[in-house]
């Protein structure tokens, strides 16, 4: 799609969600409505001052409302400011920069993205010696059957006067266990040998879906305000089928469609107008959310964690969990970090409210890693599913929202200190620990 | 009749090499394959000497060790533990929870022997 048409799309969705009506726009941009009309349907081209303009009208970045290059350009140099905050990097001159000097800011941006990619890739190794359960058991059968060979080889050996049923029941043990050490060594060199293509060994069917998840923003606006029946079935197909790109796996792919049927059926329950205008009354605050829209909390949580840029939730983390504590969602925050391989720490509300199912927690939390921010989180465990028969107890999951508290939040009172996870977390005397820190453990 | 050893071990062929092994040298030999009810097992035959696999099917081994060493009966019962890991914090953790031995695999048969010979001599 050209940039213009996507431009004017973008005006037209950001009035929406602003909730205001095109012919107020156009009086505070100083056009007529039917100009702004022309431009939100792609039949005028649009830049420069006016597109300043009409962002400020809609109280947004002008950034947001251009497609390709320069915007692409400009959410890298953000992310590189948000990345080292201590560098005092000027926010409102990151605009100015990128278009005063474009081959500078360029590279700066190449530069970010090249560092987090190699962060990405010595956390994946590092991690993967001691969380790779692949690996970890196709080591121990390959020594078990090793074990299993040598002993009875040993007994071949050395044993004299050996009875002619034992020597050839001996002999076919060690002619099953060296066929089966053949075809694990095999399989271990392959799924080595595949590691070192590293973007596609090193990626999980999980990190697939969040490679996906973040390519929208984890918004998706094809499923907004769809009517119920089969269309939505018909656009989840293809919008799979358009990520393809990210979703190599046919694990990835199953995951994808199970996260955008919860999605849509999320947005049937919470239309987004309907939302966003609760919002503004309530705030970010998930349980006055689910009071006056008179839902669950867990709904609304994925739903605040989905809105587009601009709707007024503002950052918004979240986190999600099955019964057994594996994480199946994982959509950052800024200064929040999250684990990428193994569990994450046993601290977090998310894993007490699975203690304590149906029962909302709301805590302020303090990590212990990065910048140590601080962060209002929100957590329930609710049933997802039972396994077949209608009486059998429910299959919880537990679902956590995060919120950045700025320094001035009066609402902090005593955050819980939290980690990463424990190999990477330096509180030594945590009750919680469950395996020693490389921080203090020689490293 | 020789000294009595249980072996608890999930590997099929390494159960049948070991078995002989020890039939060999004397010992009356029983052997147990998952972790679940190996707690059971050591009660039913009260062996002099257990042989435990770490990693397990149903129970890990070194569960199965702490639970030995909190009970009276067995509190004092020689224990080989072997494991395919054999990292210095896995034998740290082995005899904190109370092995009398650590053994790693791949082992020779001699090894096992002489193991076994020096924590119930005969």
């Amino acid at each position: 799609m050209p940039q213009r048409q996507l431009v004017g799309a973008r005006i037209r969705e950001r009035r929406m969600i602003a909730d205001l009506r095109q012919s107020e726009v156009a009086r505070r941009a100083g056009i007529s409505a039917s100009y702004l009309n022309l431009i939100e349907h792609n039949r005028r081209r649009i830049g420069g001052k006016l597109l300043l303009d009409i962002a400020q009208v809609l109280g947004v970045e002008p950034a947001s409302l251009s497609e390709g290059a320069e915007a692409a350009l400009i959410t890298l140099l953000r992310e590189a400011r948000a990345a080292d905050p201590m560098a005092g990097a000027e926010a409102e001159a990151l605009e100015d920069f990128a278009g005063r000097f474009p081959g500078w800011a360029r590279l700066l941006a190449g530069r970010h993205r090249r560092a987090v990619d190699l962060e990405h890739t010595v956390e994946t190794l590092t991690d993967r010696l001691a969380h790779d359960p692949h690996l970890a058991a196709a080591l121990h059968d390959m020594l078990s059957t090793v074990t299993a060979i040598r002993a009875t080889a040993g007994i071949l050996a050395d044993t004299r006067e050996l009875e002619p049923e034992w020597r050839d029941r001996f002999h076919r043990n060690i002619n099953e266990d060296s066929a089966r050490l053949a075809n694990s060594s095999q399989a271990l060199v392959s799924y080595l040998d595949a590691a070192g293509e590293t973007d596609a060994a090193l990626s999980s069917p999980q990190e697939e879906l969040e490679a996906f998840l973040n390519a929208h923003g984890y918004h998706f606006d094809a499923l907004e305000n769809l009517p119920e029946g089969a269309v939505g079935t018909d656009r989840i197909g293809a919008m799979l089928e358009e990520g393809q790109e990210r979703l190599h796996s046919a694990s990835a792919q199953a995951m994808a469609r199970a996260y955008l049927e919860r999605y849509l059926q999320d947005a049937r329950r919470l239309p987004l107008r309907q939302f966003i205008k609760a919002l503004r009354r309530t705030g970010p605050d998930p349980a006055a959310l689910s009071q006056l829209l008179d839902t669950d909390l867990a709904a609304v949580m994925r739903r605040l964690a989905t809105l587009p840029e601009g709707a007024g939730a503002g950052p918004v983390g979240m986190v999600s969990c099955d019964a057994s504590g594996t994480l199946i969602l994982r959509k950052p925050l800024p200064g929040f970090a999250l684990p990428r391989f193994g569990a994450a720490c046993p601290l977090w509300p998310l894993f007490q409210a699975l203690s304590r199912p149906l029962s909302p927690i709301r805590q302020v939390v303090r990590q212990s890693a990065r910048e140590g921010g601080v962060f209002l989180t929100y957590a329930v465990a609710q049933p997802c599913a039972r396994r077949g028969d209608p009486l059998s107890d429910p299959l919880y999951e537990a679902h956590m929202m995060m919120l950045p508290l700025d320094g001035d939040a009066h609402d902090k009172g005593d955050p819980l200190e939290l980690g990463v996870n424990c190999r990477i977390c330096p509180r030594e005397s945590c009750a919680g620990r469950r395996e020693p820190s490389i921080l203090t453990d020689g490293f | 009749m020789g000294k009595h050893v249980l072996v608890i071990e999930d590997e099929p062929n390494i159960i049948e090499a070991i078995s002989f092994i020890l039939m060999r040298d004397g010992w009356t030999v029983d052997t147990h394959s998952n972790g679940h009810d190996a707690l059971d097992a050591v009660a039913a035959r009260a062996p002099d000497l257990v042989i435990l696999d770490v990693m397990l099917p149903g129970r890990s081994g070194y569960d199965i060790l702490t639970d030995l060493r909190a009970a009276p009966e067995t509190r004092d019962l020689p224990v080989l533990m072997l494991t395919a890991r054999g990292q210095a914090k896995d034998r740290e953790l082995a005899e904190r929870l109370g092995a009398s031995r650590f053994m790693t695999k791949p082992f020779s048969n001699a090894e096992v022997l002489d193991a076994l010979r020096a924590l119930v001599p005969s």
